[in-house]
């Protein structure tokens, strides 16, 4: 059975998670189809074609998926799966994933399953549940599989190499029930937190949002994202964009250096497979030592300039 | 004039506890005057009811432990809470209310017995009533959202608000399946929301940034962290909720199979990670990450 894959992507370009989502479709095993739905996702759709592995991208082009509201690609999506008969339809575990996927699934009267970190076979899958203190293996015996897929848990698909056909499919009529009105999106020159090679994370202990310079001086000088824990956005000090932690964003760069944080378990969810972690907290008992491959125990008001100008 | 002195019965148990009457089995014949003393129902276009989904959880500060056999996570005598995102949710209702928004706050929950308790807590806060599906059945997102969409239609909804996701299966799928089910527009992740004549506007947290969406009223929301801060409730509240009504049905009374879609064969711990060095200052951090871990 064939796979259906619904991209990630802002018309001109696919967003990295659609890569590792094609990887663990892979793993599932099948034909790999992607779906990609905008209005102009020409360019999206041509570097779908080039990701290894797939055979095949669907690109619906139509005004009514400009801004891949829920409302109308789910039915997009379910029409596909039924004329086609996908076994599988995996959506990364994005924001706008997380979004479409449970909708998709609730119209084919199924039960998605969220978030998986790993495939044990086409049925069967792992996922972290209370917030990554426990890994449930879960057997779907439904007719249809709705995944949505962890990125960080899956190395992503090459994005060349591929040779896939592009077809264009009719979108569904508009559902009506939602409109765009506006996005503000953050304006960064630093890469995504999501895809970023480094990271560096402020927690409570920067006791302000001006304080969050400090890191971000660091992170100008090693090309890193910048994040936080929930309690520095609770307080109020950065953006929930920000967020890293099962709440938030979940990363695994190779560098992530923890500043001010004492490493609650909902922040550890997010982050604890990084490659290299390095902490940097005054209270040498916190919590986030323990998982720390490096560990600073000082005032991050001394270290984090000091580390600014020795690299 | 004179007063017309009306005999009706009282069918709907919730409203029973206002006649003393104590049990939801009563149906018993009353005189009145004039208008009955519960609230009149709403009928006019800006008078909304809102729904408000809210799930017993292991409470959020507890750790979690694995149960030896792989069978699931222990949850014999530990601390329960509201999920922290219904609490959001119930606090927006409730404000909602408070605004002129919204006329009355049904706060629901399917699970077992206790999770009366969970209703209870929303009830302080300031809903209005309650409605537990009880249920000792493994709650999957799927069956629960078939449940709302029996009680939404049931109860004339106009608006859902519910918690973006449980963190105890951390599914994330309620409410974008609650409004599949229904044929309405979702609004997840929100950070903002503004009812207003026949719509809702809905800031949205995604990643990178916000998105706002205007939905065709009635709806679906989820609440995500920054909606607001739920208040405490206060001892008195507290008292006055035990007296709210909350009524007790059944899955089948909603015709709704509760058997889970999804079988879980085994719950295990997450790989650990072990502690590293510490280092004596920042210059012997930044030869360790360039020479020994290789990674800056």
């Amino acid at each position: 059975m064939s796979i259906l894959v619904i991209a990630e992507h802002d018309d001109a370009s696919l967003k990295p998670a659609t890569l590792n989502a094609v990887a663990a479709a892979a793993k599932v095993g099948g034909d790999i189809h992607v779906l990609v739905a905008g209005l102009d996702a020409q360019p999206a759709a041509q570097a779908a074609a080039k990701v290894a592995g797939v055979s095949k991208v669907l690109l619906a082009a139509d005004a009514a998926y400009a801004h891949q509201l829920p409302e109308d690609v789910a039915p997009l999506v379910v029409s596909l799966v039924k004329a086609v008969g996908y076994g599988h339809v995996l959506a990364p575990a994005t924001s706008a994933g997380k979004n479409v996927a449970p909708r998709v699934a609730a119209l084919l009267d199924v039960q998605a399953v969220s978030d998986i970190t790993g495939v044990v076979s086409a049925d069967t899958f792992e996922r972290p549940i209370y917030a990554g203190s426990a890994i449930a293996t879960v057997h779907s015996a439904d007719a249809v599989k709705v995944v949505t897929v962890r990125a960080t848990a899956f190395e992503a698909a090459a994005g060349e190499g591929g040779s896939a056909t592009v077809e264009s499919v009719a979108g569904v009529d508009a559902s009506g029930l939602s409109s765009f009105v506006s996005a503000e999106l953050a304006k960064s020159e630093r890469p995504e937190l999501t895809s970023a090679r480094i990271v560096i994370s402020g927690g409570r202990g920067m006791q302000s949002g001006d304080n969050f310079h400090l890191l971000e001086a660091v992170a100008d000088k090693l090309g890193a994202a910048v994040g936080a824990s929930r309690a520095a956005v609770d307080a109020g000090f950065v953006p929930n964009d920000y967020q890293v932690g099962q709440t938030g964003k979940i990363v695994a760069p190779d560098l992530y250096i923890a500043v001010g944080i004492s490493g609650a378990i909902q922040h550890l969810a997010g982050m604890k497979d990084s490659k290299v972690i390095v902490a940097i907290n005054k209270d040498e008992e916190a919590p986030i030592f323990q998982v720390a491959d490096y560990g600073l125990v000082t005032d991050l008001f001394e270290a984090v300039p000091a580390l600014a100008s020795a690299l | 004039m004179g007063t017309a002195v009306v005999s009706m019965q009282i069918k709907d148990p919730r409203y029973a506890s206002l006649f003393n009457m104590g049990g939801a089995a009563v149906a018993s014949r009353v005189s009145i005057l004039e208008r009955p003393p519960w609230p009149i129902e709403p009928t006019g276009a800006n008078q909304m009811k809102v729904l408000v989904p809210v799930k017993r959880v292991v409470d959020y500060n507890v750790k979690i432990r694995v149960k030896a056999d792989g069978a699931g996570v222990e949850t014999a005598n530990v601390k329960m809470s509201m999920n922290p995102f219904d609490e959001i949710a119930v606090e927006e209702a409730v404000r909602l209310k408070e605004g002129g928004k919204a006329t009355e706050v049904i706060a629901v929950s399917v699970g077992p017995a206790q999770a009366q308790e969970t209703l209870r807590t929303a009830l302080a806060m300031g809903a209005d009533r309650a409605i537990l599906v009880q249920t000792d059945a493994e709650t999957q997102p799927l069956a629960v959202a078939k449940l709302l969409k029996a009680l939404v239609e049931k109860e004339g909804a106009q608006l859902v608000i519910l918690g973006k996701q449980a963190i105890d299966d951390d599914c994330n799928q309620t409410g974008q399946m609650l409004a599949a089910l229904l044929g309405w527009g979702q609004g997840t992740f929100a950070s903002k929301v503004a009812p207003a004549d026949g719509s809702v506007t809905v800031t949205r947290e995604i990643d990178g940034g916000l998105e706002t969406v205007s939905l065709t009223l009635p709806a679906v929301v989820t609440a995500d962290l920054r909606l607001n801060e739920p208040r405490y409730a206060s001892l008195p509240n507290i008292m006055k909720a035990k007296k709210k009504p909350l009524d007790i049905v059944a899955p089948d009374s909603l015709g709704i199979d509760m058997t889970p879609r999804l079988k879980t064969l085994k719950v295990a711990e997450p790989d650990k990670r072990k502690a590293g060095v510490r280092v004596s200052d920042v210059a012997a951090l930044v030869e360790k990450l360039k020479i020994e871990a290789k990674v800056i």
